[in-house]
This record gives structure tokens, C-alpha cells and sequence, in this order.
């Protein structure tokens, strides 16, 4: 029994054609790591997951249920964008938010819920800084929380956009771990929007390749080898191996060798 | 005399004016404060005076004036959701065509002059009963509205991007917002004047944040110093006559400074004391 199922899925702006005929299925605790250039709907097809955006054509269904109805909860971790450094609001106040924040009214205090909050705090190692001012809090501390508030809910589906932008290596790795962890304890499947596919490559159990225009879905090692892109790009791309990091040379989009080549 | 003047009929109306002012627009200070809107709410509250003088021109009820100014521009405002720079530029244009416009109007009817003048600084000890009862009802309003938005408010107003994620409509919260806000700054326009709306919406919500991280506590300190300031400023103005809005400023500012000189020192002691590990990159 899958979990989401995306069939014949199309997103086009105008003349411009992001994807068509997108399909695939994630299983119970299934890591899939979407990769690929700019602009070419890596962060649309999470707002299409979310039902914030249409689809052009093509169905989503995340446990039964179309994502814009809300039948199911479903966590999201963006990419960081850091607090402004006054803001009132403590990290316990943050992980809070994504329980009941979208509920009318103000809320009773219900010490069911305070400890919901403090064991999400917990399970990603945040008590030692949950009553801080999220502004004061560094980068990986603040993402850290961010995580915290996407499981909080208990969700059904994680997704997750660039969350390890402006990471530093260790932080970059307990964030992946942390969701690592809870698909395998609860079964989460995760979907992980990244354009390096390096810091979670050893977690990861499909990818779905965005390239203009084309896509390709599958385990790492049939989809990251330079016969699939260079066949999606249309051009000779090739992957490589250095030191158990894969390097992608000679895709059209140079800011994506960029990317590569210097995401550390 | 000023035991004497504790007994009056209009000081009482006053007090009870200034107090429901403070409770709701410390309030909704928070919110105006955590979604950078003390610009806006000087566009609303100045286009409700250039409302109050184009409403004296053509003859009608200058409050309706205040209302529609104020109502107009914070749907626009709400309505256009716009952030950062864009928002502030936008607000910046609009405001200096509608003081324009109010000037105009102002120079167009000297006749009124004084009435005018108490729009824009504000006359609570001249509050009549029945406006004190209109600033009861729309203060009760607004706060009723603020309760049932509370969190979704919060919510989009500290971390919108996933507010949206969870299914919080953005757009509606912000209209409702503006709406609100509009409804204030117009009733209290009428008891208190421009000056000390802003004086009252701003200043306390923005000292209080600088006192703790705590969102209710946040709201209870800024609901509270508005409170000290308007009933202080009051009483101080029986004591010495000069106008009660200058006595309300000055000591809502000073708790703004002296919230700003406490956040600031603690900042220094946390430096000097525990000054935090530097953060090492990872090998790589």
C-alpha cells in the first residue's frame, strides 16, 4: 500500500513545459530524493505535494486523499531562511506552531500537547536551547527546530526543500539523520528536494531526476550514471565517482556544476 | 485641585477611554510590531484624518470620513499583502498624496480648524459618553476577532511559509488584519488622536519585545505598558496642564527606551560572560 501516488502528472506556465506524464508511487518509510537543475519544478512539484499549487494535468494522492483537502497532516522543512533576530518566539513556541498553529481561536493549555512538544524537542536534540529566541539561535540550531516542527504533528508524509542550504557539514548530517531516523522508526516516507545529492546519497532509496523538459526515476545507482542524464539533458554528461561522492560534469546549466562542485 | 479634579465626571470618561484604547491597541501592537506594519498603520491612521477633513468639506460626519479613510486604505493594504521594500514604498506614496490631500482640505475649511487639530493630537479629556461607548463596542469587536484569529495570525505573522504549508490562508489573514487594524486606529482617532495611536500601537508592542521571547508574555507586558502610559499621562495632566497625548508619549517612550537599554545590557552580559564557543567548520 503506497503512500502517495502521483499519476500522469503535468505543470506547465504558459508555453513553458516543467514536467509531463510524471509518475510514481512512495512506499511506508521510502526516501526519495528529487535532484536536478534550477527551474525545472523541483520546488513546484512539493507545492503540487502540498496542495498549494494545481497541477496543469494529472492526480496526486497522499494516503486516499487529495493533498489540497488536508485529510492528513503532512511536515514540511523549507530551506533555511534565518529568523529575524527579535522576533518573539521561542523554539519551543516554533515546534508549537506545528501542531495547532492553523487552529482558530488561542488555544487552551493542554499538558498532552506541552509533551508532544518537549518529546519532538527531544528527538532532535533541541531542549538545551527550546526556551531561546529562535533569532539568536544559529543556523543548524534553528533547523534543527524547523525538523522538530515537521514531525511534531506526527505526519504521514515528510517534505523536505534544499533543507541543508547554508548548512555546515555536521549540521548538514544531523538534519539528514534526524529524518532519516524517523522514517525507519515510524515509516515516514520523505521527500527530499536537494541539487546535491552527496549529504544524503548513503539514506536515499530512489531518485527522481528533474532535467528540462525530461525525468527519470530510480535507485541511485540507474539514474545518476552519465547514460540516464546525458540522455535526459540531450547532451554528453558524466557522472563520477571521487571518493564515494558523485560529481555530475557537463550538464547545460553551469551554475549546477557549480553547485556540484563546490557543495561541500 | 488635583483630588478635586479625580472626582470629575470627564476625568473618570477619560480614564476609561484611555484604558480601552490601551487594552486594544497593546493588543493589536503585537501583531502590527511581529509583521513590520508600523508603517502602515501611519498610512491608516493619517489617511483617516485626510477621511475626517474631506468628510468636513463636503458636509457630512467627519467620522464616517475617519472610518472610510481608514477602512479604504487597509483593505488596499490587506488586500495587496505585499512584503519588505515594495510594501514600504507603496505605503510611503499613498501616505504623502493623502496628507497632501488633508492639507488641502484642512486649508479649504479653516472654519474647523480646531476640530482638526484634535483629530491629529488627540483630546481625551473632551471624550463625551457616547464616544466612549463606540470605542467600548469596536475595541470589544476587535478584540473578539483578534482572539478567534490568535493563532493562525501568530502563526503567519512569525513563520508564514509554513503557516501556508499548513494550510493557513495567508491572504484572508492579512485583510483581516489591516481590517482590523483600520478599526481601531478609526475609533481611536476620534478619543486619542493620530499622534497617540501611533504612540499606543507602536511603542508598547515594540518594547515589550525587547523584554522576552515569550509571545504571551510579549502581549501582557504590551497591553500593560500601554495601560501605565495612558492612565499615567492622564493623571499627570490634571497634576500640570499640559495636553495628556504629550504626557502619553513621552512615557510610553520612555519605556521604550529603557526596554531597549535593559535588552541591550543583557546582550552585553551574556557577551562578556559566557562569551559562545567559536563555531568550528568540519573538517572536510
Amino acid at each position: 500500500m503506497s503512500v502517495v501516488a502521483v499519476d500522469d502528472l503535468a505543470l506547465r506556465f504558459g508555453e513553458r513545459t516543467l514536467f509531463e506524464e510524471l509518475g510514481f508511487e512512495l512506499e511506508p518509510g521510502e526516501l526519495l530524493a528529487v535532484l536536478g537543475p534550477n527551474g525545472t519544478g523541483k520546488t513546484s512539484l512539493l507545492r503540487i505535494l502540498l496542495g498549494l499549487l494545481r497541477p496543469t494535468a494529472g492526480s496526486v494522492v497522499v494516503e486516499g486523499c487529495p493533498p489540497q483537502e488536508r485529510c492528513h497532516r503532512i511536515g514540511y522543512v523549507p530551506q533555511q531562511r534565518v529568523f529575524d533576530r527579535d522576533v518573539v518566539l521561542r523554539g519551543r513556541d516554533l515546534v508549537r506552531l506545528g501542531l495547532d498553529g492553523h487552529r482558530w481561536g488561542f488555544g487552551r493549555f493542554r499538558h498532552e500537547d506541552r509533551a508532544r512538544v518537549d518529546a519532538s524537542l527531544a528527538e532532535v536534540g533541541a531542549t538545551a536551547y527550546a526556551d531561546a529566541p529562535v533569532g539568536r539561535l544559529s543556523g543548524g540550531e534553528q533547523q534543527r527546530l524547523r525538523v522538530a516542527q515537521a514531525l511534531v504533528a506526527d505526519p504521514v508524509l515528510i517534505l523536505a526543500d534544499e533543507p541543508l542550504l547554508s548548512l555546515d557539514l555536521a549540521h548538514q548530517r544531523g538534519v539528514v539523520d534526524l529524518l532519516d531516523a524517523r522514517r525507519q522508526s515510524a515509516g515516514t516516507p520523505v521527500v527530499f528536494v536537494t541539487h546535491d545529492v552527496n549529504p544524503v546519497l548513503h539514506a536515499v532509496d530512489r531518485v527522481l531526476y528533474l532535467a528540462p523538459g525530461r525525468w527519470a526515476i530510480g535507485t541511485p545507482a540507474e539514474v545518476l550514471t552519465s547514460a540516464t542524464l546525458s540522455r535526459l539533458y540531450g547532451t554528453d554528461v558524466d557522472v563520477l565517482n571521487v571518493r564515494g561522492r558523485v560529481v555530475v560534469v557537463g550538464t547545460p546549466d553551469d551554475q549546477h556544476v557549480h553547485h556540484v562542485e563546490n557543495g561541500h | 485641585m488635583f483630588t478635586q479634579l479625580l472626582a470629575e465626571h470627564f476625568v473618570h470618561t477619560a480614564l476609561w477611554a484611555g484604558a480601552v484604547a490601551a487594552v486594544v491597541t497593546g493588543t493589536i501592537g503585537v501583531f502590527v510590531v511581529t509583521r513590520g506594519m508600523s508603517f502602515a498603520v501611519h498610512a491608516i491612521s493619517e489617511l483617516g484624518f485626510t477621511g475626517a477633513t474631506g468628510a468636513l468639506v463636503i458636509g457630512i460626519d467627519p467620522v464616517l470620513g475617519i472610518f472610510g479613510g481608514s477602512l479604504l486604505v487597509g483593505l488596499v493594504l490587506g488586500l495587496l499583502s505585499l512584503r519588505g521594500r515594495e510594501r514600504d514604498s507603496a505605503i510611503g506614496a499613498v501616505l504623502a498624496f493623502g496628507l497632501g490631500l488633508g492639507y488641502l482640505f484642512f486649508s479649504l475649511y479653516q472654519a474647523y480648524a480646531n476640530q482638526a487639530l484634535n483629530l491629529l493630537f488627540g483630546n481625551i479629556l473632551g471624550v463625551s459618553d457616547t464616544q466612549l461607548r463606540n470605542l467600548a463596542i469596536v475595541g470589544a469587536v476587535v478584540l473578539l476577532g483578534l482572539a478567534l484569529l490568535y493563532r493562525p495570525l501568530f502563526f503567519s505573522s512569525v513563520d508564514p511559509e509554513i503557516a501556508a504549508a499548513r494550510g493557513v490562508p495567508l491572504r484572508s489573514l492579512s485583510v483581516a488584519i489591516f481590517l482590523l487594524l483600520a478599526l481601531t486606529t478609526a475609533e481611536a482617532i476620534q478619543v486619542v488622536g493620530v499622534l497617540l495611536v501611533l504612540a499606543l500601537v507602536i511603542t508598547p508592542a515594540a518594547a515589550a519585545q525587547r523584554l522576552t521571547g515569550r509571545p504571551t508574555l510579549a502581549l501582557l507586558l504590551s497591553v500593560a505598558i500601554a495601560l501605565v502610559s495612558t492612565e499615567g499621562g492622564i493623571l499627570l495632566s490634571l497634576v500640570k496642564p499640559w495636553p495628556p497625548s504629550f504626557f502619553i508619549t513621552t512615557i510610553s517612550f520612555a519605556f521604550y527606551v529603557t526596554a531597549r537599554c535593559y535588552d541591550w545590557s543583557r546582550g552585553r552580559q551574556s557577551r562578556l560572560i559566557s562569551s559562545p564557543p567559536r563555531r568550528t567548520w568540519a573538517v572536510r
